[in-house]
């Protein structure tokens, strides 16, 4: 049965986005935009929209946030930057910028705490979350680089990312000088941001290190506006010629030239253009997005990938062309790639609070069962980000999506009760209502008897106020944490 | 007062009325006559085996580690290893050493593989593996449980963080990740009766395992497992163990597997780590507040309140904890006082059938061409000891398993650890 626009709508925004809630998908249907490929080219043009999300923060009719001193502080503190994030996926009117900060923030892990441990917990979380509108001295967090260049220039990210101060922190290249290479970034840049394992030498990583060698931070500015930034340190540049086992230049000449060290800046640029030039780089990208967008499941549609990895070359390293493409294809709409994907931590609790309600609720309340959960939002387990698809799935991890569909379900008692009054005269008709609001993936009958013998177990049905209220938070409760909604 | 004297002072505090409910499950009791527990310890990020191990009277040491190097009269002297060569431990594994003094802790040197693996992913595999070709198959203990007698109890490995890690990967049983026993549970919005009927429609739901659709078959599957593991795992949440462990993850996570043990609630291989020692920069050797200084503190803390809890518990003799890390780190420290990954480093084994003890030769660190003992151009050590002829002691002699069928090859007997 083809998929109503409803239906595809929902599945767009579970994609593109982290869902939607009722009052949105009627947002859409008022806007005009309930046909799938105006949806589609909504999502993908965000940069019209204002990126105003953050003024919501603390009103009335948006999800609760729970400061750690008065007003939210994600500058100041990380917990605070964690909540700010949630909240931007639960409102912001561009989900598509948020879901592709999110794949950015896997792909280029950085943990706040190995940065904490070296700068402190205030410039820890200043420098992975600030905002430049927020800090006294401008900062620009390591979020807010990864959310600016969201569908961005894939090469012009790389060389962001080499400058970014928390990455100098993070791989340790603020202290990679010219008597003593530091490799953790060289290594990391060609293994997991750009070409992928088994395509460099040892060597490579050697050369790379002294590439970078100058590429360190300085503390600029005094009092609050004080900040660490990033330096090229023409001293400590180790000035002779470094060669790799791959072309670093278009006529296939593999030798970065002997340079000055005033000059010596430019052998970063020329590494960043040539492993983002590699031809291992376009198509391990292509893979990843596919998976994040299309289906991670099943075994995947190579052509598809193909296509999507030209397209970057073509393009010049430009992702929205890629991530357009994704999302207009066939595949995409296809229903055989419906619910192919095992939700993040971050997803399920996000579309979860969409769908279920959230007066009355704080995203604060979701910090500890994410971590339960296996992702803690800024603090990846290590650089190759976390693990993804069936990794998610754990027994206790299972266990923490449950108990945050109960902890939910809960909060949202009354809220519940009062929406599905009137609506739940049997209970067939509070499964169906719930079933309205809530999108798993097709139940068998089973599966859905064993809703309909929990809603009469303990005494006969007669949709008194009472067992509106309980039955139905245990129903959204068993519906959220059941393995059908844990897929997207 | 001697970290031993504690052990045994400690004991004194201990009382025998200890009545924890003895639970064995029926499917323990047909799987195992005996109640031998492996505890595979993970350290994450490539141990500096240099600085956990020290060669404290080589010149080159010294000489390639300036600010790195422990001095010699910071180590604890641990004798010599069959070359001679005097070696101390890090000056905060203090309780490590009595347990070697006890004749309970063996130290094999150089371990490693052939092109040893820079890479923490790549290297973590190999060693999750035991497979440097082919890293993405199960794990060598997934394969040791693929080959209980079925059914397996679902409790027959048990993870103590919240991943699975690819060590215990198996074909055919879903490993639970339990990091915390308390939180262990299912919650739900109702009390009472109601969290029973709950309870009773979710495992109905997670019944439904389709072939057609294995991913949703997986999660479910998941479901099931914490359902089928959670009862037994409330136990352990209740453990009072005989001695104070110290506040940090590995100590907490060692605390839950005594609990285990001593509840008998059947598993046979659990999973501990712990992690930041990827010591890039500012490693930290010797400073009072050092990085790696705090790490092998935290590491001493905790291996020494399980070994004093499992002696009081009588569960000394069950029980054998093996360690790895991916790699070790570079024989020179780097500009930036730390140092880059590395080729082979040490294992520890701890238990009271070890065979405690030095094993292996200690590497020659002087960096001329012929060295046998160095590779990658006398950057990093060279392994003597093949890591899977370790494995395979611990699997023939202590798992009773088949080495040579879960490897996939003889890789002989190994140093004579158990």
């Amino acid at each position: 049965m083809a998929p109503s626009r409803e239906e595809e709508l929902q599945h767009l925004l579970r994609r593109a986005g982290f869902g939607a809630s009722e009052a949105e998908i009627d947002q859409y249907a008022r806007r005009g935009l309930l046909g799938f490929s105006s949806a589609a080219a909504h999502l993908l043009t965000y940069q019209e929209l204002p990126d105003d999300v953050d003024d919501a923060i603390g009103s009335v009719g948006y999800v609760g946030v729970t400061a750690a001193q008065g007003r939210l502080a994600p500058a100041v503190n990380i917990n605070d930057a964690r909540q700010r994030w949630l909240f931007r996926m639960v409102h912001s009117k561009r989900p598509l910028q948020e879901k592709m900060t999110l794949f950015w923030h896997n792909h280029f892990a950085t943990a706040y705490s190995k940065i904490a441990g070296d700068v402190g917990a205030t410039e820890a979380a200043r420098m992975m979350a600030a905002k430049p509108s927020e800090d006294a001295g401008s900062v620009k967090g390591h979020l807010e680089l990864l959310r600016e260049h969201a569908l961005g220039n894939f090469r012009d990210l790389l060389v962001a990312i080499a400058q970014d101060p928390a990455m100098l922190y993070w791989l340790d290249g603020r202290t990679n000088v010219r008597a003593r290479p530091q490799e953790n970034f060289a290594r990391e840049l060609m293994e997991l941001f750009t070409m992928g394992v088994d395509t460099f030498t040892e060597n490579d990583v050697y050369a790379g290190a002294r590439v970078f060698t100058g590429w360190n931070l300085l503390r600029s500015g005094s009092g609050a506006a004080a900040k660490w930034v990033f330096n090229y340190n023409a001293a400590q540049h180790e000035t002779a010629a470094k060669e790799f086992s791959f072309p670093i230049y278009p006529n296939g000449d593999r030798v970065i030239p002997a340079r000055s060290g005033a000059a010596g800046l430019q052998d970063g640029l020329d590494l960043i253009e040539a492993v983002a030039r590699h031809p291992a780089t376009g198509p391990r990208l292509a893979r990843k997005l596919y998976n994040y967008f299309i289906n991670e499941t099943d075994p995947p549609d190579q052509a598809l990938i193909d296509e999507i990895a030209g397209i970057y070359y073509a393009r010049d390293y430009e992702i929205e062309p890629m991530v357009r493409r994704l999302l207009l294809s066939s595949q995409f709409r296809d229903p055989a790639n419906y619910y192919k994907r095992f939700s993040w931590p971050a997803e399920f609790v996000v579309r979860a609070i969409k769908e279920a309600g959230w007066s009355g609720f704080s995203v604060g309340t979701a910090l500890t069962p994410m971590v339960n959960m296996g992702q803690q939002l800024l603090e990846p387990p290590d650089v190759n980000g976390w693990e993804l698809g069936r990794g998610w799935f754990t027994t206790g991890a299972m266990l923490a999506r449950m108990n945050f569909a109960s902890q939910l379900a809960t909060n949202q008692k009354f809220n519940l009760r009062d929406s599905f009054r009137g609506r739940a005269a049997s209970p067939d008709a509070l499964l169906e209502t719930a079933m309205a609001r809530l999108t798993p993936a097709p139940y068998t009958a089973t599966s859905r008897s064993a809703l309909i013998d929990y809603i009469n177990a303990g005494g006969t049905y007669t949709a008194s106020d009472t067992q509106v209220a309980n039955k139905g938070a245990g129903v959204v409760h068993l519906i959220i944490g059941s393995g059908e909604y844990q897929l997207i | 007062m001697t970290r031993r004297d504690f052990v045994r002072g400690g004991v004194a505090a201990f009382t025998v009325g200890f009545a924890a409910p003895r639970f064995l499950s029926d499917l323990a009791i047909a799987q195992g006559q005996s109640r031998r527990n492996l505890v595979v310890l993970y350290l994450s990020g490539g141990n500096d085996a240099l600085s956990t191990l020290i060669p404290y009277t080589d010149p080159q040491y010294f000489a390639r580690r300036p600010t790195l190097a422990v001095p010699a009269a910071n180590v604890l002297q641990v004798g010599s290893d069959s070359a001679g060569r005097p070696l101390g431990l890090h000056p905060r594994l203090a309780g490590m050493r009595s347990i070697f003094n006890a004749g309970r802790l063996a130290i094999v040197q150089r371990t490693g593989y052939p092109n040893s693996s820079r890479s923490h992913f790549e290297g973590t595999d190999i060693w999750s593996t035991a497979d440097p070709v082919s890293t993405k198959g199960t794990g060598w203990l997934g394969r040791y449980l693929d080959r209980l007698p079925s059914p397996v109890d679902p409790l027959a490995g048990w993870s103590t963080v919240r991943e699975l890690p690819r060590t215990l990967l198996s074909r055919t049983v879903g490993v639970p990740a339990i990091p915390d026993a308390a939180s262990y549970a299912f919650l739900s919005p109702n009390g009472g009766a109601d969290a029973t009927f709950a309870r009773q429609s979710a495992l109905r739901i997670a019944s439904h395992l389709p072939v057609d659709q294995p991913h949703l078959a997986f999660v479910n599957a998941t479901s099931q497992a914490a359902f089928a593991t959670l009862d037994r795992v409330g136990q352990v949440a209740a453990y009072r163990p005989t001695v104070t462990y110290p506040n940090n993850g590995l100590a907490l996570a060692l605390r839950a597997v005594a609990g285990a043990m001593v509840n008998q609630i059947g598993t046979r291989v659990f999973w501990v780590q712990t992690g930041g020692f990827d010591t890039h920069a500012g490693q930290g050797t010797n400073a009072a507040n050092g990085t790696y200084a705090n790490l092998m503190g935290a590491l001493d803390g905790a291996l020494s309140a399980f070994y004093a809890d499992l002696v009081n518990q009588g569960l000394l003799g069950d029980t054998l904890v093996l360690q790895f890390s991916e790699f070790s780190r570079r024989i020179d420290e780097n500009g930036s006082q730390g140092t880059d990954h590395g080729a082979a480093g040490i294992m520890l084994a701890m238990g009271g059938a070890v065979r405690g003890g030095i094993y292996g030769t200690a590497p020659d660190l002087r960096p001329t061409a012929d060295n046998p003992t160095l590779e990658n151009a006398t950057r990093d050590v060279r392994f003597e000891t093949d890591f899977r002829s370790v494995y395979a002691t611990v699997i023939d002699r202590w798992l009773g398993g088949d080495a040579n069928g879960i490897l996939g090859g003889n890789f002989g007997g190994g140093p004579a650890i158990l």
